[in-house]
């Protein structure tokens, strides 16, 4: 079966947009991800609502209260796949979720569920990888790849073990803190990112507070990716029309 | 019962974090190893407990109490004495005496009632360290005392306005400022629960009650209690005094907040209707709704006011090696009545479950056996909401 991730990195470069399922509403979310696909985004992380987001900064905190009080649940993150896989047959969908509503869902019947939907990864924000070895078979059976975050803190040594168990592409989230929209890259960005591309087995996908278009030249100076995340849910909660979403996706485009 | 490998008690615990606090709490297990268990540390700890937290601890027999309960002999272990007010002094000096030996220059601490905020604003005045501590909007107004003292010691004190404005949402906060800071910031997590190694860092500065108290208990009536009883919000205190009763035949309870009604979001019992999940780094007990989001708790007691228990407590109640049940605001709010009137102690309100429960259990043991309680803390913190809301009356 066509690997829709490696695709992506065999075109060019990888445009990740992360979105919170439900926020504003499903319809909203269906509406905001081909707005966004239509600017040039070609990858998008699917955010799974969850009541303690300890990862995330105030914008997807609230993203994700909101989708929660309009009773979002996986099951509707699983149906707003479905609807995208059929409009994109080739762009992959990345389910990011913490770990606890899928611990509840039975992770084994939630993920062949999720595989089914059209999602072809897992980004579980709250499971690193000494407690990710269940999930890393469960969803080796289910098809699923399963991507974890590197830091600017990660080690060598964790860095190698994560690098053998990783699959899709190594999600570098660049700086320490939560998300949220940043002006500038880290001083260390070069670096840090160079060192992790000498040994990775996987191309590199930078995020955490990319929200411009010369941040993002910058990173796919050195990465085969950058992910917008915050930026875009403020744009959904400030209610901007799918064509301004469009516009919005396409004005961070590098080269564009 | 801590297996190292697997970072977990049975299944319980773990180290569920992002990426990014991995480093800080591989470092945090490092340090453990070779600082906590050094004998100079556990030197100047132990001189810090005597001469400044004020142990070791009285134990005090309660005769007017077990008399108008027609109890047996109960006795209290008086955490309630140590400066500050409670036992979370035990754990705020040695986290940042730690802190201090690490190289970190400042501190964050997420409190419920207070008393762990205000022990670690303590701690990090007397050590020449910045505090800074994280509270729900809805507990800094029902703990006022706590707040101002911590702001008189130097604290600085975040109000958090988000989800149910209380200790969960405090944890929440905290957490995400130690993601960003950790390089400068020790987080000194108040209770035994969170990921490794904080459940056992925690455990282990709280296993002074314990160890005391099996001394002073043999020494006065040359015999273990039938009983141990401790309140368990996150379950610092319970675990600091069951542990030393681990392998003796004794029973061991943990009483939870029941606050208003069996409903989820009407109480903090996470045995009660809890079931095992993930919230804050561990595996453990949680209350949480069928889609895995995580329910609002509520009780009178804002430190049991908590949706997640120890892991450690998690493994004892699958084990069946201590037993937990949960008693009302009305059951805790009468006992902390009463113990004020026969005994002249003021206990705190989450002391007070404890307190409720032994007044239930009483009439089925022998005069002469023992009961053992934490009295975990002081209620001085708990008196003006109580008179505002017109409940002492």
């Amino acid at each position: 079966m066509m690997d829709r991730i490696a695709q992506v990195f065999k075109q060019g470069s990888a445009y990740l947009g992360y979105l919170t399922a439900g926020h504003q509403g499903l319809e909203t979310s269906l509406r905001a991800a081909c707005a966004l696909i239509a600017g040039g985004v070609n990858m998008l992380e699917i955010g799974v609502p969850f009541s303690d987001p300890t990862a995330d900064g105030p914008v997807i905190q609230l993203a994700m209260q909101d989708a929660l009080q309009r009773g979002t649940t996986l099951q509707h993150c699983l149906t707003l796949a479905t609807e995208l896989r059929q409009l994109y047959p080739h762009l992959p969908l990345i389910l990011f979720s913490y770990y606890n509503p899928i611990l509840k869902a039975l992770p084994k019947t939630f993920l062949s569920h999720a595989k089914q939907a059209g999602f072809d990864a897992t980004l579980i924000v709250d499971l690193p990888i000494e407690e990710a070895l269940p999930l890393i078979t469960l969803n080796k059976q289910a098809g699923l790849a399963t991507i974890f975050v590197v830091t600017p803190d990660t080690t060598n040594t964790r860095f190698a073990i994560i690098n053998q168990y990783a699959q899709g592409f190594i999600y570098y989230a660049c700086r320490r803190g939560t998300t949220g929209v940043k002006n500038d890259l880290p001083e260390d960005f070069q670096t840090r990112i160079s060192e992790l591309k000498l040994t990775s087995r996987l191309p590199v996908v930078a995020g955490f507070g990319i929200a411009s278009q010369i941040v993002a030249q910058q990173v796919l100076t050195y990465a085969e990716g950058f992910v917008v995340g915050s930026k875009f849910v403020t744009a959904i909660e400030q209610k901007l029309t799918a064509a301004e979403l469009t516009n919005l996706a396409r004005s961070l485009l590098p080269n564009y | 019962m801590l297996n190292k490998t697997t970072k977990r008690y049975g299944e319980f615990g773990g180290q569920f974090a992002p990426e990014i606090l991995m480093n800080a709490l591989q470092n945090l297990e490092t340090a453990i190893e070779s600082l906590v268990n050094s004998s100079d540390f556990q030197q100047e700890l132990s001189f810090l407990l005597q001469h400044y937290a004020g142990r070791p601890t009285a134990l005090t027999e309660v005769k007017n109490f077990s008399r108008a309960i027609k109890g047996p002999r109960i006795f209290l272990k008086r955490e309630d004495l140590l400066h500050t007010g409670a036992h979370k002094i035990n754990n705020a000096i040695g986290q940042c005496l730690l802190a201090k030996k690490m190289g970190k220059s400042r501190v964050i601490a997420e409190t419920g009632a207070g008393q762990h905020g205000l022990a670690t604003a303590t701690a990090c005045a007397y050590l020449g360290l910045t505090a800074e501590i994280y509270m729900g909007t809805v507990d800094i107004k029902r703990q006022r005392p706590n707040v101002e003292k911590m702001q008189l010691l130097g604290a600085k004190v975040h109000a958090v306005d988000t989800g149910a404005k209380t200790l969960k949402d405090a944890v929440n906060e905290a957490l995400r400022d130690w993601s960003a800071n950790y390089n400068t910031t020790h987080y000194c997590l108040g209770s035994a629960l969170g990921p490794y190694p904080f459940p056992q860092l925690v455990a282990k500065f709280q296993a002074i009650i314990g160890q005391e108290v099996k001394q002073q208990l043999l020494t006065l009536t040359q015999q273990l209690p039938q009983a141990v009883i401790a309140c368990v919000g996150g379950g610092s205190n319970a675990i600091g005094i069951f542990q030393a009763f681990l392998d003796d035949p004794v029973q061991l309870i943990g009483i939870e907040a029941g606050g208003h009604g069996n409903q989820l979001g009407e109480h903090a019992a996470r045995f009660l209707s809890g079931s095992p999940g993930v919230l804050h780094g561990c595996y453990t007990y949680l209350l949480q709704t069928e889609a895995g989001q995580i329910a609002s708790t509520a009780s009178i007691s804002a430190g049991l006011d908590y949706p997640a228990v120890g892991p450690q407590h998690a493994y004892l109640h699958k084990n069946q090696r201590a037993y937990y049940t949960a008693v009302s605001d009305t059951e805790a709010l009468t006992a902390f009545k009463l113990l004020s009137r026969t005994e002249g102690i003021i206990p705190a309100l989450e002391s007070s479950h404890a307190l409720a429960y032994c007044m239930t259990i009483a009439h089925q043991f022998h005069p002469n056996d023992c009961l053992l309680i934490n009295l975990s803390g002081r209620g001085d913190k708990d008196l003006p909401e109580l008179l505002a809301k017109g409940l002492l009356s």
